[in-house]
């Protein structure tokens, strides 16, 4: 355009890559751009400022763009017929009907015209009209015509044909030919009417089996198919064996379960270093072989908190009784059932096998202690049921009840149910109930399962705390019950972490109040012992850091220094533990000094009482005081007649009944015991580099302070296994060096590249803080921009008003001026006639 | 004179009930020389009035470090007051004029000490020491020694040495917290490994770790959300059932 008219906006430095969009304007354009947009919405809102009627534009696409004319005018035209519609005009005289002629529509009539058939009959209507025409209007033509024929035919025949004949003729010829070629066309329409008919009937009876003369003439056409013939028909129609991977040899799958397991350990060494601890956390979650693969998340553990309750036995009690009344109910049902049960039960035990399969060995072995378990069970509802009246009616029946159990069993909802369950059973009974809870409420057949059999582990760990904690505690049915604990625990992981750290949390919570109350803590009794040891079954206790094991070693730690040892059971109890933490630490070798301290501290109360020297005993036993010599053997004949036996678990709840020699072998089975401890220790720490100073005051006390010689043969061998671990390992010491820092890299000058979001901002800061500062800038923008705008609106106002009150000034004055003229040429003009009249 | 008891109760509220109200501090001298001579508990209640004395009253205190590293045996990690010791202690020992051989005295026998403390004492005591190494930096040798001889049959430090300058701590080295590094608390094996490195400059603030209760650690452990749980994959066979079960040849289930 015009040179004159664009505006440069210089820049400053040319900058490769950045696209300017302002480096022209067009100020006059723009301007203009604006002084019409300003005329179309603001002048006219000036201008109607005072008005209070619109005017409203209601035609139909006015101000519609997209809408061609043409189409503008039909839908107009539309709307205008749809208004009329109904509406009656009188005037209107016969606009509806239609007019006709000889009864056919005109409008039809008119249309028909156009139609032209090729097929119908064009000359036939010709001719006719022809003949109409003749006829209507008189043609003498046809008349003649037929004057002619009817008196001279014969001469007719004879005589060269005049044209109009052969004309006649050829018409007829033509009409003749058209008439059969219609003829013919009808009768092959019909034709294959009738044959389509005769199709289908034929088809209906090709459908339905034909008719029993027609099958026997087949079966005389066809030979009998032969067997051969049809199996291989009937191999031909088979599915196709898809190619499945082979069988699996022996060694192939004994190799791929090394592998598994190989796998397994890997996972566990590299938890048990954790030092991709962090690392760890984003890794997929261990799949157990047991998982369902069907992305269930757990929800939190929901089940109830129960309590421990008091006077077991008279619960028991009242709920056996209960239990038996429904046996019975059972029992009545069942009766016809008998044979099936039996064969369930059969299946069920196999079952049970497989799952323990290679352990059978140790199956039987566990037998044995199973029986035993048994009998006592059974002793003991014996005497239950003997304080109850009813024996003799109910026994028998019962017996009968006892050897059917149902098929399906729900799971129980409370522990309560769960309990109930459970009592009066056999521990096989009990196994297999658990085990149909289990198939019966498999986590797959529906959705609530999940969470019932996730209840069920916590009520299965509160029936074993329950088992130990009474009076016989019934050691062997907890032994067969940790494999469907085991089991379930397998499946769900989360659920039984959570019920274990809830027992824990119990337990440790109790201990913790007990000290603030006492200012000392007891050591808790054999239930929590046993789920410390359940714990290390189910969970890996080499892990650096697991969820329920690192609370189960704070816990045990805090049991050996926290728990005044004040009698026998203490410190089986003690030891106990001590075992639990070389299990625990077994595979990863961590060094536990509270398991070293209560050893020695073992050791000291197993002396008499003298002043020591050359160690230190720490808490909780103390160097002088009561509570000492609490293993301590004089009696010469007891420590004659000691064989190292295996202490019974349920001896921590019953120590007072045994006699005074069997009290004294007991404490010395506890001194063989610490002893193969410390040897165990030995073994495990020889590794760390202050093996010899955490041992040293254990050397001392063995090598000065034990009276050796006055001990068993037996005992002698445990010692010096204990001593020789300790003596025989090399003193070895290398001075630390501490890991060489990485170098601090040095200050480079490449350039540091950094996300341009805008040019000419301020790029240093974090992104939210540039968000905000890109806002706070956008909107000064759009600030001054309105400003802007808003002042340009009152010029443009102003100009409007200035220019109006301009025009009407010119107007005033232009009136002004034609009136004063209008008077001067009237008063010039009464002037002149009284200068007529002066004159005259 | 007095029964311990009493003496016990008497020097807990000592310092902040009896000395600052009194017109001559200095009268409570001998008082608290006796009770800090006694030894055991005693010992380092009356810690905290001396303290005040020396500080604040210009009391002269002959051998006081040494009597303050023979203090120092295993049931400091067990006792009630040991939040109070290790306060005092680490004031004590903040002073950086102290010789380097004197520090490294203590350094060396509170790890040797650690080797039987509980969980909740060692998250303390590891900081602890480290605070002691930033403060002299001339005990570092301790933890890291270059040019050393390459093999020692015997640690050079003498445990049952009274006098800290003879105990040749410095010829040392921390073997014992590197023990401590495979301790079975994850905690205390993640401070123990700090050692391995070259220490930071700032001091850790160690006032919140010296009221850790077993119990506190435990209920942190026990709340802490897992994302993951790891299980067993050895097949149990019954309660003794593991592979080598130790339980298996010491008790039996009956």
């Amino acid at each position: 355009s015009n040179p004159f008219e664009v505006k440069v906006n210089r820049q400053k430095f040319d900058i490769l890559g950045r696209k300017t969009k302002n480096d022209v304007g067009l100020p006059g354009v723009s301007r203009s751009k604006a002084i019409k947009k300003r005329t179309h919405t603001l002048l006219k809102e000036y201008k109607e400022r005072e008005k209070s009627n619109v005017f409203k534009d209601k035609r139909f696409g006015e101000y519609n763009t997209s809408i061609t004319p043409e189409e503008k005018m039909i839908r107009r035209f539309a709307l205008e017929r749809q208004q009329n519609y109904g509406k009656k005009n009188i005037y209107n005289l016969n606009e509806d009907e239609e007019l006709t002629h000889y009864g056919q529509s005109l409008a039809e009539i008119e249309k028909l015209n156009d139609v032209v058939d090729s097929d119908s009959d064009t000359e036939e209507r010709g001719t006719l009209s022809a003949e109409l025409t003749a006829a209507h209007f008189g043609g003498g033509g046809g008349l003649l015509r037929k004057k002619v024929s009817g008196g001279q035919q014969d001469e007719e025949e004879e005589k060269p044909k005049s044209r109009k004949e052969l004309i006649e003729e050829m018409i007829a010829k033509s009409k003749q030919e058209k008439q059969e070629r219609q003829t013919r066309r009808e009768s092959a329409l019909e034709l294959t009417e009738k044959l389509d008919n005769d199709w289908k009937e034929i088809q209906t009876l090709m459908a339905r089996k034909p008719p029993k003369s027609e099958r026997k003439d087949k079966e005389v056409e066809k030979p009998k198919p032969d067997e051969y013939d049809m199996i291989v028909r009937e191999l031909g129609f088979e599915m196709k064996a898809k190619p499945s991977e082979r069988m699996k040899t022996e060694e192939e799958l004994a190799k791929e379960e090394q592998a598994r397991l190989q796998k397994l350990e890997a996972d566990r060494l590299r938890r048990m270093r954790g030092i991709d601890e962090q690392a760890d956390k984003k890794k997929p979650s261990h799949v157990s072989a047991d998982d369902l693969a069907d992305g269930f998340i757990l929800d939190k553990d929901d089940r109830r908190l129960l309590s421990y309750k008091d006077g077991k036995i008279n619960i028991e009690n009242e709920e056996e009784e209960k239990e038996e009344e429904e046996e019975d109910e059972e029992g009545g049902e069942e009766d016809n059932e008998n044979e099936e049960e039996s064969e369930e039960e059969s299946a069920s035990e196999d079952e049970e096998d497989d799952a323990a399969d290679s352990h059978s060995d140790l199956e039987s072995d566990l037998e044995s202690e199973e029986e035993t378990a048994e009998n006592k069970e059974q002793k003991r509802h014996q005497t239950n049921e003997n304080e109850s009246q009813n024996v003799e009616e109910v026994d028998p029946k019962r017996e009968a009840a006892k050897s059917e159990l149902p098929y399906t069993f729900a799971v129980p909802e409370s522990y309560e149910t769960f309990k109930s369950l459970l009592a009066g059973r056999t521990v096989e009974q009990q196994l297999i109930i658990l085990e149909r809870i289990q198939k019966c409420n498999h986590p797959s057949l529906a959705v609530g399962n999940k969470a019932k059999l996730e209840k069920l582990f916590g009520f299965l760990l509160e029936y074993i705390g329950e088992l130990a904690t009474l009076d016989l505690p019934e050691l062997g049915t907890i032994d067969k019950l940790i494999l469907p604990l085991y089991n379930l625990c397998q499946m769900f992981p989360e659920a039984a972490s959570d019920s274990v750290k809830f027992i824990l949390r119990d337990a440790a919570h109790d201990m913790e109040e007990v000290i603030e109350v006492k200012g000392r803590a007891t050591f808790p009794g054999l239930d929590t012992l046993i789920y410390l040891k359940i714990t290390s079954l189910l969970f890996p206790t080499s892990d650096f850091r697991h969820p329920v094991v690192t609370p189960a070693f704070i816990y045990m730690s805090q049991l050996l220094t926290k728990c005044r040892i004040t009698t026998l059971q203490d410190v089986i109890k003690g030891l106990f533990i001590c075992c639990l933490f070389v299990e625990y630490v077994s595979l990863s070798r961590r060094f536990v000094p509270e398991l070293i301290n209560f050893l020695l501290g073992v050791l000291h109360i197993s002396l008499p009482k003298k002043q020591v020297q050359g160690y230190t005993v720490v808490h909780p036993f103390t160097p002088v005081g009561k509570n000492l010599e609490l293993l301590l053997v004089c009696d010469k004949e007891d420590l004659e007649s000691w064989q190292k036996q295996n202490l019974p678990l349920g001896i921590v709840t019953r120590l007072k009944e045994t006699s005074r020699t069997e009290i004294n072998h007991i404490r010395l089975s506890c001194l063989a015991m610490c002893f193969d401890l410390i040897r165990k220790c030995a073994a495990l720490y020889e590794s760390l580099p202050s093996f010899h100073e955490i041992m040293h005051p254990i050397r001392i006390l063995l090598t000065q302070h034990m009276p050796v010689n006055e001990y068993p043969e037996k005992m002698q061998e445990w010692y010096h296994g204990a001593l020789k671990e300790l003596e025989n390992k090399v003193r070895h010491y290398t001075p630390l060096i501490c890991e060489k820092k990485k170098p601090v890299p040095l200050k480079q000058y490449t350039p540091k590249i950094v996300k341009v979001l805008e040019f000419g901002r301020k790029q240093a800061s974090s992104k939210k803080e540039q968000e905000r500062k890109q806002l706070i800038q956008r909107h000064k923008r759009e600030l001054k921009g309105a400003i802007r705008e808003i002042r340009k609106d009152n010029q443009f106002l102003a100009r409007m008003q200035l220019s109006e009150i301009m025009e009407r000034d010119s107007a005033r004055k232009r009136k002004v001026k034609e009136l004063l003229g209008s008077l001067a040429t009237q008063e010039g003009e009464w002037k002149a006639m009284k200068r007529k009249k002066w004159k005259n | 004179q007095l029964p311990t008891g009493l003496y016990k109760k008497v020097l807990v509220i000592l310092h902040d009930s009896v000395l600052p109200y009194m017109n001559e501090p200095t009268l409570m001298m001998d008082f608290l020389t006796v009770a800090y001579g006694i030894g055991g508990a005693i010992s380092l209640l009356a810690l905290n009035g001396l303290f005040i004395l020396i500080h604040q009253h210009n009391l002269e205190y002959p051998d006081f470090y040494k009597k303050l590293y023979s203090l120092l045996d295993p049931s400091i990690y067990h006792v009630k007051y040991r939040a109070r010791f290790f306060h005092l202690t680490d004031l004590f020992l903040s002073s950086s004029h102290l010789p380097a051989y004197l520090v490294a005295a203590f350094i060396k026998r509170l790890s040797r000490l650690a080797l039987t403390a509980p969980p909740e004492s060692l998250l303390m005591i590891i900081p602890f020491i480290c605070n002691l190494f930033r403060r002299h930096p001339a005990c570092k040798v301790l933890v890291h020694r270059p040019g050393g001889p390459a093999d020692m049959s015997e640690d050079p430090y003498i445990m049952e040495e009274e006098e800290p300058s003879e105990s040749r701590a410095l010829e040392s080295s921390l073997w014992e917290i590197q023990s401590l590094q495979s301790h079975y608390h994850p905690d205390v094996a993640k401070a123990a490994a700090v050692l391995n490195q070259s220490l930071s400059e700032m001091e850790d603030d160690i006032s919140g770790l010296l009221e850790l209760s077993g119990y506190e650690l435990f209920d942190k452990e026990v709340k802490k959300k897992a994302t993951d749980v790891p299980l067993e994959f050895e097949r149990v066979r019954g309660l003794f059932g593991k592979k080598n079960d130790i339980f298996a040849e010491h008790f039996s289930l009956d």
